[in-house]
């Protein structure tokens, strides 16, 4: 599966995508989810937590291993994705509906920083 | 360079994900391991496990030097075929590995033995044999292949694949094996279903595992095995237990027999040293999932998980953890994960037999 080019993504295996309503959206890529195997719990972050570019702010365990999802920029967690909590499988089966939180920017944060789908493929071509 | 079985290339052509496991390429699942997990409790899965160590031992002497050579009592075994499972311990207590033998004649036991303890354990047979039962013949067999079919369909399927199999074999009890030269079927496993273990001719190992898949049995990575065993309440040796650990606080003692008057390797270093602490099953009460090395808090003490993974039957994190004895079964106990505390209960294990769920909170 190619990442869709309307998305941003993170060295981390996770992509953001910036809604109507000016929140930016985040999930685990289509890689991110096979390298990690069968979901099993999303430990997403809270509403109302405010968060730093990159910093870890909650966890996905798979069969495997446990991971930290990352904020792609900075500013509050506005939502959850509750579904995820009893269908974390939907997160193999579709990476990028499956969105786990969505962040309402600080003044200033942008997506900028992150790779697009042409530099993201080409980092998991070259992993 | 990583080892390889007979069957490497089949998985690959299966589509497997293959991963380092003690030095084997093996795999560690097909594309679910999820699926692969439900495969065995409601089906029939089948593994590969090549890697682990077959080895025969032969001779007049066989069963006087497993007497001494195993933990628990190889005189249990008076039925042709039938097999015990064991501990091999150090004279210190510890445990050198766990194995499965298999009575077959006064003059013939085999024993399967793990793949990352092989080595070592075949030294320290061949080092006990030499000043103990030196006509003794121990010889390990890389030439075999093995292959286990398990779950509540297994065998059905395995008369199907090879229908040549099933009349020496359909009267097998739990922990039977037959021995069909140069073949050999054992009615046991490590998933807490039915089935069997075959042993087989390495060359012969791809026709058998295509045969399987024809009956509709789907191959299962390391990846289900563990979470299988694991519900299963099965002990993983390097774990749950190893050299620096009594069987006695692995949860072991069951297979540990200090009753009879017989001596063994390990006996007196067990008895001058009482357990302190007992393995116990443990469920967490929330979402996350439990994991080895997680430090656990009781009322007596801090304990630590041994084995801990997501249960796939229960929908729940289940664990295996080392705790202070006295700790009963029923307990709240806080397991730290990733900083924060969550609760788990101490619980009765198996926590699945069968397809069910069986643990006990009382």
């Amino acid at each position: 599966m190619n990442p869709p080019s309307d998305l941003k993504f993170t060295a981390n295996h996770e992509w953001a995508r910036a809604e109507a309503d000016g929140s930016i959206s985040c999930g685990i890529t289509d890689r991110g989810q096979e390298l990690l195997g069968d979901m099993v719990y999303v430990g997403a972050p809270e509403t109302g937590l405010q968060v730093a570019a990159n910093e870890a702010c909650g966890v996905i365990e798979s069969v495997k291993a446990a991971s930290d999802l990352h904020a792609p920029l900075a500013g509050e967690v506005v939502a959850v994705n509750d579904e995820l909590a009893d269908v974390p499988e939907k997160i193999n089966q579709a990476p990028y509906e499956a969105w786990i939180f969505r962040i309402k920017p600080n003044a200033g944060a942008t997506l900028e920083h992150l790779l697009d789908a042409a530099g993201y493929q080409q980092m998991v071509d070259s992993e | 360079m990583l080892k390889r079985t007979p069957l490497y290339q089949t998985h690959r052509d299966m589509g497997a994900k293959m991963v380092d496991f003690g030095g084997w390429e093996m795999p560690l699942h097909y594309g679910s391991q999820i699926e692969e997990h439900h495969q065995v409790r409601r089906d029939a899965g089948m593994f590969d496990v090549s890697h682990m160590r077959v080895v025969d031992v032969e001779g007049a002497e066989a069963r006087d030097f497993l007497r001494i050579l195993l933990a628990n009592n190889i005189d249990k075994l008076t039925l042709p075929g039938k097999a015990l499972y064991s501990c091999l311990l150090h004279e210190d207590g510890g445990v050198l590995d766990d194995l499965i033998v298999y009575f077959l004649s006064e003059d013939w036991f085999r024993i399967v033995i793990n793949a990352a303890t092989a080595e070592k354990d075949i030294a320290w047979m061949l080092k006990q044999r030499d000043t103990r039962a030196p006509a003794l013949k121990i010889t390990p067999r890389p030439d075999l292949a093995m292959i286990a079919v398990q779950g509540p369909n297994a065998r059905a399927k395995v008369w199907q694949a090879l229908p040549g199999s099933q009349t020496s074999t359909q009267a097998l009890v739990l922990f039977q094996a037959h021995v069909m030269p140069p073949w050999f079927f054992a009615r046991t496993g490590y998933t807490g279903e039915d089935g069997f273990e075959i042993m087989l001719p390495a060359p012969d190992a791809a026709a058998l595992w295509l045969a399987l898949a024809a009956a509709d049995v789907k191959p299962v990575g390391l990846g289900a095995r563990d979470t299988l065993r694991l519900e299963a309440g099965m002990s993983l040796y390097g774990q749950d237990m190893d050299e620096a650990t009594s069987p006695l606080e692995a949860g072991l003692a069951w297979t540990v027999d200090l009753q009879s008057p017989r001596d063994f390797i390990g006996k007196a270093a067990l008895l001058a040293n009482p357990p302190q602490r007992q393995l116990v099953g443990l469920l967490l009460e929330q979402g996350g999932v439990l994991r080895a090395h997680q430090v656990v808090h009781t009322a007596l003490g801090d304990g630590e998980i041994t084995s801990g993974s997501f249960s796939p039957t229960l929908n729940r994190s289940i664990a295996l953890a080392r705790v202070p004895l006295g700790i009963q079964t029923g307990a709240t106990t806080e397991v730290e994960i990733r900083g924060k505390r969550l609760q788990a209960k101490v619980v009765k294990y198996p926590f699945v037999r069968h397809g069910k769920p069986c643990y006990s909170e009382i």
